[in-house]
C-alpha cells in the first residue's frame, strides 16, 4: 500500500508541473490588460507601461512564469494586482469558505445521491425507478444559477426565511456554528448540492443494476446466503466507482460554483475567480486557479488511494 | 381579472409576511447598508481605486481634499467650495503660481494635526516614485487626476504654494481628486501601506473601523470633524460589494441592505411595488458615440453628424430604460451651469434629418454605411446592447446603416485608449463609451485637444480645431470662476453647433433604498453626502 501511495505521488508532480504551465499560459491567451482595471481609464501610456513595469508585466512570457512558479513553491503567489493584497491569503480564506459549502453541499448531495441510486437500481424498470431516474436527470439538467435565483425569490424576497447573500451577518471573517452564519449556507449549499445528487443517483443506480445482474450474485443467492449479507457484497462492489464519483463531484463542487457563488454572493474561490477575470488580474487569477486545479488533483489522489483500501484489485493493478 | 386578483392579493401578503419576518440581522438602530456595484471594498489608502464609486463611498467619506463639491443641493449643479483649503488664488504676475490657505484645527482621524506639510507628503505619495511614501496603486489613481502640478510646497504650516507646468486655471478641479491621508498613521504602521489599508485614517467624517475584503466595510462617524453640519447622523455606515444586479435586488428585497446602487431598470417595477423608493437626479454623465474624424470618416461631414443626432427618438429611448434617463439635448447634461445656449437643438426629427442626408447624397434607399464599437456591458454603459440596437434602428430609417463590432468591456477601454486610426479599432468611425464630465478637463477638453489626439490622450477620434482649441486655451487661462464659466459655456454651444457627438442620452444615477432611509439629497454630482441620512426604524 505504501509503494503505491508512492508511486501515486510521483505521477502526482508532472501534473502538477503540467497544470500549472496550463494556468500560466491560459490567462495570458485571454484578451484585455490586467491594467485596464486598475487604473483610471484615461491613465497616460507613460504610466501605463509604469504600472506594467511595477508588476514584471513587461518580461517576457517565459520569465514571468519562471518567477511566478520559483515564488509559488515557496508558497508566495505573489500580489493581487487589483487590492494589493497577497495572492495567497486571497485564495486561501476563499477556498475555505468555498470548502465550507462544498462540504455541506456534499452533506446533502451524497447521501441522497446514493440513497436514492441504490433504490432505483434495487427496484431497477420499475415504477420506482423510473421515479427516482426523472427526477435525477431534472437536477443535472436544471441550470443550478437559475434554480438559485428561485430559491431567493421564494425563500428570501417572498417568504423573507432566508438570507439571499452573504456569508453571515458580519461577513466570512467572523464565522461561527450558530443559526445566524447557518441559514446563509442553506440556499448556496441546497442549490449546489442538485447537480451531484442527480449525478451520484444515475451512477450508482447502474452499478446497482449491474451489479445485481452479474452472476456472482446469483451464485450467492444460490448457495443460500441471506439477502442482507448479498446486499453487503453488492455495495461493497459498488463502492469504489461510487467513491471515485463523488470525489469528482467534490472537486467540482468547489471549482464549479463560480455561478452560484456569484447568485448569492458567498465570498468562495468561484467568487473570487469571477472577479479575478473581470478585472483581469492576471496573479489573482494564476494562484485560484493553481490551488483549485491542485486541489483537484489531490482530490484524485485520495479518491484512488481510498478505493485501493476498499478494493485490493486496484493496488495489484 | 379574478385570478389576477388573487394573484396580487397573494403577492401582496407574501410581501407583508416578508417585511414582518425579515430579521437576519441584528444590526444597531440607524445603521446604512449599501449594496455597491463594485466586486470589492474601494481601495481604503486614500486615493481610491473603483472609479466615481469608489471616491464616493471610500473617498469622500474617509478622507478629504483641498477643494471639494458642494453636495447640499438636488436641485442644481455642484459647484466647487473649500474643503481642506479655506482659500485660494493665482499670482497675478506669475500665472502658474498658486497659494492656498490650509485650514487650521482639522486633525486626523489618529488625532495627529493636518498642515501644508501633509499635502506636500500627499503629493510626493503620488508624484514622486523616490519618496519613500511612494504608492504605485495611490499613484495609478490619482497621479493623471492632476496634470498641472509641477512642484508644491509648504510656505508654512498653513500655507502651500502649487506651481503649474503652464497656466491652467482648472486646477481647483483637478485638486478635488486629491484626498489627504495621515503620515502619522502611515508612520505608526510601520511606513507600509498595505498595514495603512487594514486601519486607515484621513481627515473625513467618517472613520473606516473594519472590512473584511470582498465582503464588507464599516465606517462609524467622525465625532470630532471640523465641518459641524457635516457630522454623520447615523451610527454606522455598511458598505458590501454587490456587482450583480439581481443579487442586489435581491438584498434590498429581502431587506439585508438598505439602499443599492443602479437597479437594473427591469427589478424597478418589483422595487417600487415593493415600497422601496427609487432616487434619481441628473448628473454629470452622458452615453454618447464619440465620432472618428479621420480622413475618410463619415462623420466628417456636419450634415451627417446633425442628421444623426435629429434621428433618434430620445423619449421613446427613455421610456425602454424605464423612464430612468435625460434625453440629450447636448453633450452636457441640459442643467448644466455649462450648457449655454447652443443654435443647433437635439431633438427628434427624421424629417429633417433626411433633408439633410439628402444634401449629402444619401437616403434609406442608398444609406451611409458607418461602423460602431459597443460593448454588451461596462461600467456607466447603462444598458448598451438593446440601447445601441435602439440607435442602429433609428439610424437606418433615415439612411445611416450601422455595422457594430462588439467588444468586451475592458477591450473596449483599450480600443478607446487606443484611438481610431489604430489597427485594433478595425476601420470603426464611432465608439459607444459614456463620459464622466463633471469638470472642465474630464468634461470637454480631454475628448477633443489637439494635444491629447490617441494614443497620447483621449482625443479618440483625432478632432483638432483650432477655433476650439483657442477655446480650450482660454478656458485654462480665464482665472475667474464666473468669467470661465462663460468661457466653458461657449465651448459647450461648439460642442453642439457642431454636433461634434451622436448625444444621444444622460444617465440619472438611480439608487434604490428602503423607505426607512431618510434625509437623503441626492447632489447633481457624482460624490453624494451621507452625513445627513437617519434611519427610522
Amino acid at each position: 500500500m505504501f509503494a503505491y501511495l508512492i508511486r501515486r505521488l510521483v505521477y502526482v508532480l508532472p501534473v502538477a508541473v503540467g497544470v500549472s504551465i496550463i494556468c500560466f499560459l491560459l490567462v495570458h491567451i485571454a484578451p484585455g490588460d490586467p491594467l485596464t482595471a486598475i487604473m483610471p481609464v484615461d491613465a497616460t501610456q507613460e504610466e501605463q507601461d509604469a504600472m506594467r513595469s511595477a508588476y514584471g508585466l513587461d518580461k517576457p512570457l517565459p520569465v514571468q512564469y519562471a518567477i511566478w512558479i520559483g515564488k509559488a513553491v515557496t508558497g508566495d503567489l505573489g500580489k493581487s494586482i487589483a487590492t494589493g493584497r497577497p495572492v495567497a491569503g486571497e485564495v486561501f480564506s476563499a477556498v475555505k469558505n468555498s470548502l465550507l459549502l462544498a462540504f455541506t453541499a456534499s452533506i446533502i448531495a451524497f447521501p441522497i445521491g446514493l440513497l436514492l441510486g441504490f433504490i432505483a437500481g434495487y427496484f431497477r424498470d420499475t415504477f420506482i425507478d423510473r421515479l427516482v431516474t426523472a427526477f435525477a436527470i431534472t437536477g443535472v439538467s436544471v441550470p443550478n444559477y437559475w434554480l438559485g435565483i428561485v430559491l431567493v425569490i421564494v425563500f428570501s424576497v417572498q417568504l423573507g426565511w432566508l438570507p439571499s447573500m452573504g456569508a453571515g451577518p458580519g461577513g466570512s471573517g467572523q464565522w461561527a456554528w450558530d443559526y445566524a452564519h447557518i441559514k446563509h449556507l442553506i440556499l448556496p449549499s441546497i442549490t449546489l448540492a442538485v447537480v451531484p445528487i442527480g449525478i451520484v443517483a444515475r451512477t450508482v443506480r447502474a452499478l446497482v443494476g449491474d451489479i445485481f445482474s452479474m452472476d456472482f450474485v446469483q451464485a450467492l443467492y444460490a448457495k443460500g446466503m441471506r439477502h442482507g449479507d448479498v446486499l453487503r457484497h453488492v455495495i461493497r462492489n459498488a463502492a469504489p466507482t461510487a467513491l471515485s464519483v463523488m470525489g469528482l463531484q467534490l472537486g467540482y463542487l468547489l471549482g464549479g460554483s463560480i455561478l452560484i457563488e456569484t447568485v448569492f454572493n458567498w465570498p468562495g474561490s468561484g467568487f473570487l475567480l469571477s472577479n479575478a477575470i473581470f478585472q483581469r488580474d492576471l496573479p489573482l487569477l494564476q494562484g485560484t486557479i493553481l490551488v483549485l486545479a491542485l486541489f483537484f488533483v489531490s482530490m484524485n489522489l485520495i479518491v484512488d488511494v481510498a478505493q485501493a483500501a476498499i478494493d485490493p484489485r486496484i493496488k495489484r493493478s | 381579472m379574478a385570478l389576477r386578483n388573487l394573484r396580487g392579493a397573494a403577492l401582496a401578503a407574501l410581501s407583508i409576511a416578508a417585511l414582518a419576518t425579515v430579521s437576519f440581522d441584528a444590526w444597531a438602530a440607524g445603521t446604512l447598508r449599501v449594496g455597491m456595484t463594485a466586486s470589492d471594498i474601494p481601495l481604503t489608502t486614500g486615493q481610491t481605486d473603483q472609479g466615481g464609486e469608489g471616491m464616493r463611498f471610500m473617498g469622500y467619506t474617509v478622507y478629504d481634499s483641498l477643494i471639494e463639491w458642494d453636495l447640499t443641493s438636488a436641485d442644481k449643479a455642484s459647484v466647487l467650495i473649500p474643503g481642506l483649503a479655506t482659500e485660494w488664488s493665482v499670482d497675478p504676475d506669475d500665472n502658474t503660481k498658486w497659494t492656498f490657505k490650509i485650514r487650521e484645527g482639522v486633525t486626523f482621524h489618529d488625532g495627529s494635526p493636518f498642515t501644508a506639510h501633509d499635502v506636500v507628503w500627499n503629493f510626493d505619495k503620488l508624484l514622486v516614485p523616490e519618496s519613500e511614501q511612494y504608492d504605485p496603486r495611490q499613484s495609478a489613481q490619482g497621479k493623471s487626476r492632476i496634470p498641472a502640478v509641477a512642484s508644491y510646497k509648504a510656505l508654512d504650516d498653513f500655507t502651500l504654494e502649487i506651481i503649474t507646468k503652464t497656466p491652467d486655471a482648472t486646477l481647483p478641479y483637478q485638486l478635488a481628486w486629491i484626498l489627504m491621508s495621515s503620515k502619522a498613521n502611515w508612520e505608526a504602521l510601520d511606513k507600509n501601506w498595505e498595514e495603512v489599508a487594514k486601519a486607515p485614517s484621513g481627515t473625513g467624517p467618517w472613520k473606516l473601523t473594519g472590512f473584511v475584503p470582498r465582503e464588507r466595510a464599516e465606517l462609524v462617524p467622525n465625532e470630532a470633524y471640523w465641518d459641524e453640519s457635516r457630522v454623520p447622523q447615523l451610527d454606522k455606515i455598511v458598505l458590501m460589494p454587490l456587482p450583480e444586479p439581481n443579487a442586489r435586488t435581491a438584498a434590498l428585497l429581502s431587506g439585508q441592505v438598505d439602499w443599492i446602487e443602479a437597479p437594473a431598470p427591469d427589478t424597478i417595477p418589483a422595487l417600487t411595488g415593493n415600497g422601496m423608493e427609487i432616487v434619481s437626479n441628473a448628473y454629470p454623465h452622458n452615453w454618447t458615440w464619440h465620432l472618428s474624424r479621420l480622413e475618410g470618416s463619415p462623420w466628417n461631414d456636419i450634415r451627417v453628424r446633425k442628421a444623426a443626432n435629429l434621428a433618434i427618438d430620445r423619449d421613446g429611448l427613455k421610456a425602454l430604460l424605464g423612464g430612468l434617463a435625460i434625453p440629450a439635448k447636448g453633450f452636457l447634461p441640459p442643467a448644466s451651469q455649462w450648457f449655454g445656449e447652443p443654435t443647433f437643438e437635439v431633438k427628434y426629427d427624421p424629417d429633417a434629418a433626411k433633408a439633410l442626408l439628402a444634401e449629402a447624397g444619401f437616403s434609406p434607399e442608398n444609406p451611409i454605411k458607418v461602423k460602431a464599437l459597443i460593448s454588451p456591458s461596462g461600467s456607466g454603459q447603462m444598458l448598451p446592447l438593446p440601447m445601441n440596437e435602439y440607435v442602429q434602428q433609428s439610424l437606418a430609417e433615415v439612411g445611416i446603416e450601422v455595422e457594430f463590432m462588439v467588444v468586451e468591456w475592458n477591450q473596449m477601454i483599450n480600443l478607446w485608449r487606443a484611438g481610431a486610426a489604430d489597427p485594433s479599432v478595425d476601420g470603426s468611425q464611432s465608439l459607444n463609451f459614456t463620459y464622466f464630465i463633471q469638470d472642465p478637463f474630464t468634461g470637454l477638453i480631454r475628448h477633443l485637444s489637439c494635444d491629447l489626439i490617441a494614443p497620447n490622450g483621449t482625443n479618440w477620434g483625432h478632432y483638432c480645431d483650432p477655433e476650439m482649441q483657442a477655446l480650450f486655451d482660454e478656458i485654462k487661462t480665464t482665472f475667474d470662476p464666473e468669467a470661465q464659466n462663460a468661457v466653458l459655456r461657449k465651448t459647450h454651444e461648439k460642442y453642439v453647433n457642431d454636433a461634434l457627438f451622436l448625444m444621444v442620452t444622460h444617465d440619472v444615477a438611480p439608487r434604490a433604498m428602503s423607505p426607512k432611509v431618510k434625509g437623503f439629497i441626492q447632489a447633481q454630482n457624482w460624490y453624494q453626502n451621507f452625513s445627513g441620512i437617519t434611519i427610522e426604524e
